[in-house]
């Protein structure tokens, strides 16, 4: 993005809140301050040097003061920008204009859902659209089943491959300790489980989980002196197309093709040079439409492109390393989980699954129904 | 400054109570738009005129919707040959019969229980062309 300078300012600190199914009566911002409790315990800063605070959340209308009031700070910088799941990669770009401009020197990002404790109707309330609302759609596994739909009409794609994107998603979450799910898939289990919208099965769909957690960022200056090894923003791209799906201008292209070539050009990268891809895998075809419009390969070639195993744990693309929303927790907006696991695999932490000689990685944000793109290319020491 | 006597919406449900499908023109940006609205979203000009569509037009995506109780249900996108698009169904064929490019015409439903406190507004459905039309 212009303005914003390759590398200025770091991610320093990482942390998910717990996860999956939390304790009863835990809040949104309960989670949030866990994970900022843990984010900071990661990196080595106090709570007292939080000069910055940004968060999003559906479950609360004025998050900004709850988290606040409940943290006890009265941050210099705040933003509250809620996009859907891809606003944390929004916030990324946001946090780094305020370090570069030195509005703070400590920026917080967080986020909390309990939408599996209070069922998801009542965490994220759908408004009603006089244009959609009476054909019942089942948002959003609707408006991605019609993206889907028009995807193999235009270029074949079969259930099987969409079905191949679940599967990798899963042997990828067998790797990892905290994911949610915890056995094997195979391609007929996820073409046999319950029909949501066609072509989706329930194993099509991401996972309703509780979940949230925190990303501390800093001035690249001062994140060479924290804990652990920083992961520099190098690139940072966005993109609105539309907010309903029947406003989407063509449903086999979304806004990741602009987003991600900002984040290129600012990154002065290219999809060639991407160690590990971490993509908003909200539904099965959200990966595939992401390959293509992030450049790993042509467009309606997504499907073939993941059908051997080229996503998958020994792969030759290593792609949503933690599960993904697929398999490892999706708490309604996801993108900061997809922050947390590149920052991790930057470091060399991500133990069974991590990807060797891991220097770049990109996080893919998505939000709505394919309505916001976000994208942030990280990369350790050696790439700034 | 004019205020505006009626929304959008309520002029396009209008519409939809004498049984047509009605949509914008913007004479500036030279095309159609839709979803009703205040302002042109190709040039930001409020100058956009009422036209009723002669509804016909083609399935431009389709899903089946399984609800976890009741019938699957198709949910459909529909471009409509004067240049827009809008979320509809298409009845009087089986939900997983409905086919991208499948050409349709419009007809208005009118949800039952027009009587009762709280009547639902009419909306635009399709159905196959050649069909109940």
């Amino acid at each position: 993005m212009a303005g914003l300078q390759r590398g200025a300012a770091a991610i320093v600190g990482v942390a998910e809140s717990d996860l999956g199914a939390v304790a009863a009566e835990m809040s949104p911002i309960d989670l949030m301050a866990q994970g900022i409790h843990r984010a900071l315990t990661d990196c080595g800063l106090s709570l007292s040097e939080v000069d910055g605070l940004i968060c999003a959340t559906a479950q609360s209308r004025t998050s900004g003061l709850n988290l606040a009031e409940y943290l006890g700070i009265s941050p210099a910088f705040i933003d509250t920008t809620i996009l859907g799941g891809s606003s944390f990669m929004f916030h990324v770009a946001h946090a780094q204009m305020a370090l570069q401009l030195g509005l703070c020197q400590v920026a917080v990002i967080a986020y909390g859902s309990t939408q599996r404790t209070i069922g998801r109707r009542h965490a994220s309330v759908r408004e009603y659209n006089p244009y959609e609302t009476p054909f019942r759609p089942f948002l959003p596994s609707t408006a991605y089943a019609l993206a889907a739909s028009r995807h193999m009409h235009q270029y074949g794609t079969t259930r099987e491959q969409l079905a191949a994107i679940a599967v990798a998603a899963r042997e990828w979450a067998l790797k990892n300790p905290v994911a949610w799910e915890k056995k094997p898939l195979t391609i007929a289990e996820v073409l046999s489980a319950r029909m949501i919208s066609y072509p989706f099965t329930v194993r099509d769909c991401c996972l309703v989980t509780d979940g949230g957690g925190a990303v501390i960022m800093t001035p690249a200056e001062r994140a060479r002196s924290l804990k652990k090894p920083p992961a520099y923003v190098l690139g940072c791209g966005q993109a609105i197309t539309h907010a309903n799906i029947s406003s989407m201008p063509d449903l086999t292209v979304t806004g990741a093709v602009p987003s991600g070539r900002a984040a290129y050009d600012m990154a002065k990268l290219g999809p060639a040079d991407i160690d590990v891809l971490e993509l908003y895998d909200a539904f099965t075809i959200n990966t595939i439409l992401f390959l293509e419009d992030l450049g790993f390969c042509e467009k309606g070639e997504g499907g073939s492109f993941v059908e051997s195993g080229r996503i998958a744990p020994g792969g030759a693309l290593p792609v949503n390393t933690n599960g993904g929303g697929l398999s490892y927790c999706h708490p309604g907006m996801y993108g900061l989980f997809l922050l947390i696991e590149a920052t991790r695999q930057l470091r060399g932490e991500c133990g069974e699954r991590q990807v060797r000689n891991c220097e770049v990685a990109l996080a893919h944000g998505n939000g709505g129904v394919l309505s916001s793109q976000a994208t942030v290319i990280l990369g350790a020491a050696a790439t700034v | 400054m004019e205020r505006i006597a009626q929304s959008p919406l309520a002029i396009y449900q209008q519409y939809l109570d004498k049984g047509e499908l009605a949509y914008q023109w913007s004479p500036e940006a030279n095309r159609a738009v839709f979803y009703p609205r205040v302002i042109c979203p190709y040039t930001g000009s409020n100058r956009l005129e009422w036209r009723v569509s002669a509804g016909l037009g083609a399935v431009y995506a389709t899903t089946v919707t399984h609800p976890r109780e009741g019938a699957p249900y198709n949910v459909a996108l529909i471009d409509v040959d004067e240049g827009f698009r809008l979320m509809s169904r298409v009845e009087g064929i089986a939900p997983e019969a409905v086919k991208i490019g499948m050409r349709v015409k419009f007809r208005v439903h009118r949800p039952k229980g027009d009587q009762a406190s709280g009547d639902e507004p009419p909306y635009p459905v399709f159905v196959p062309l050649g069909e109940g039309a």
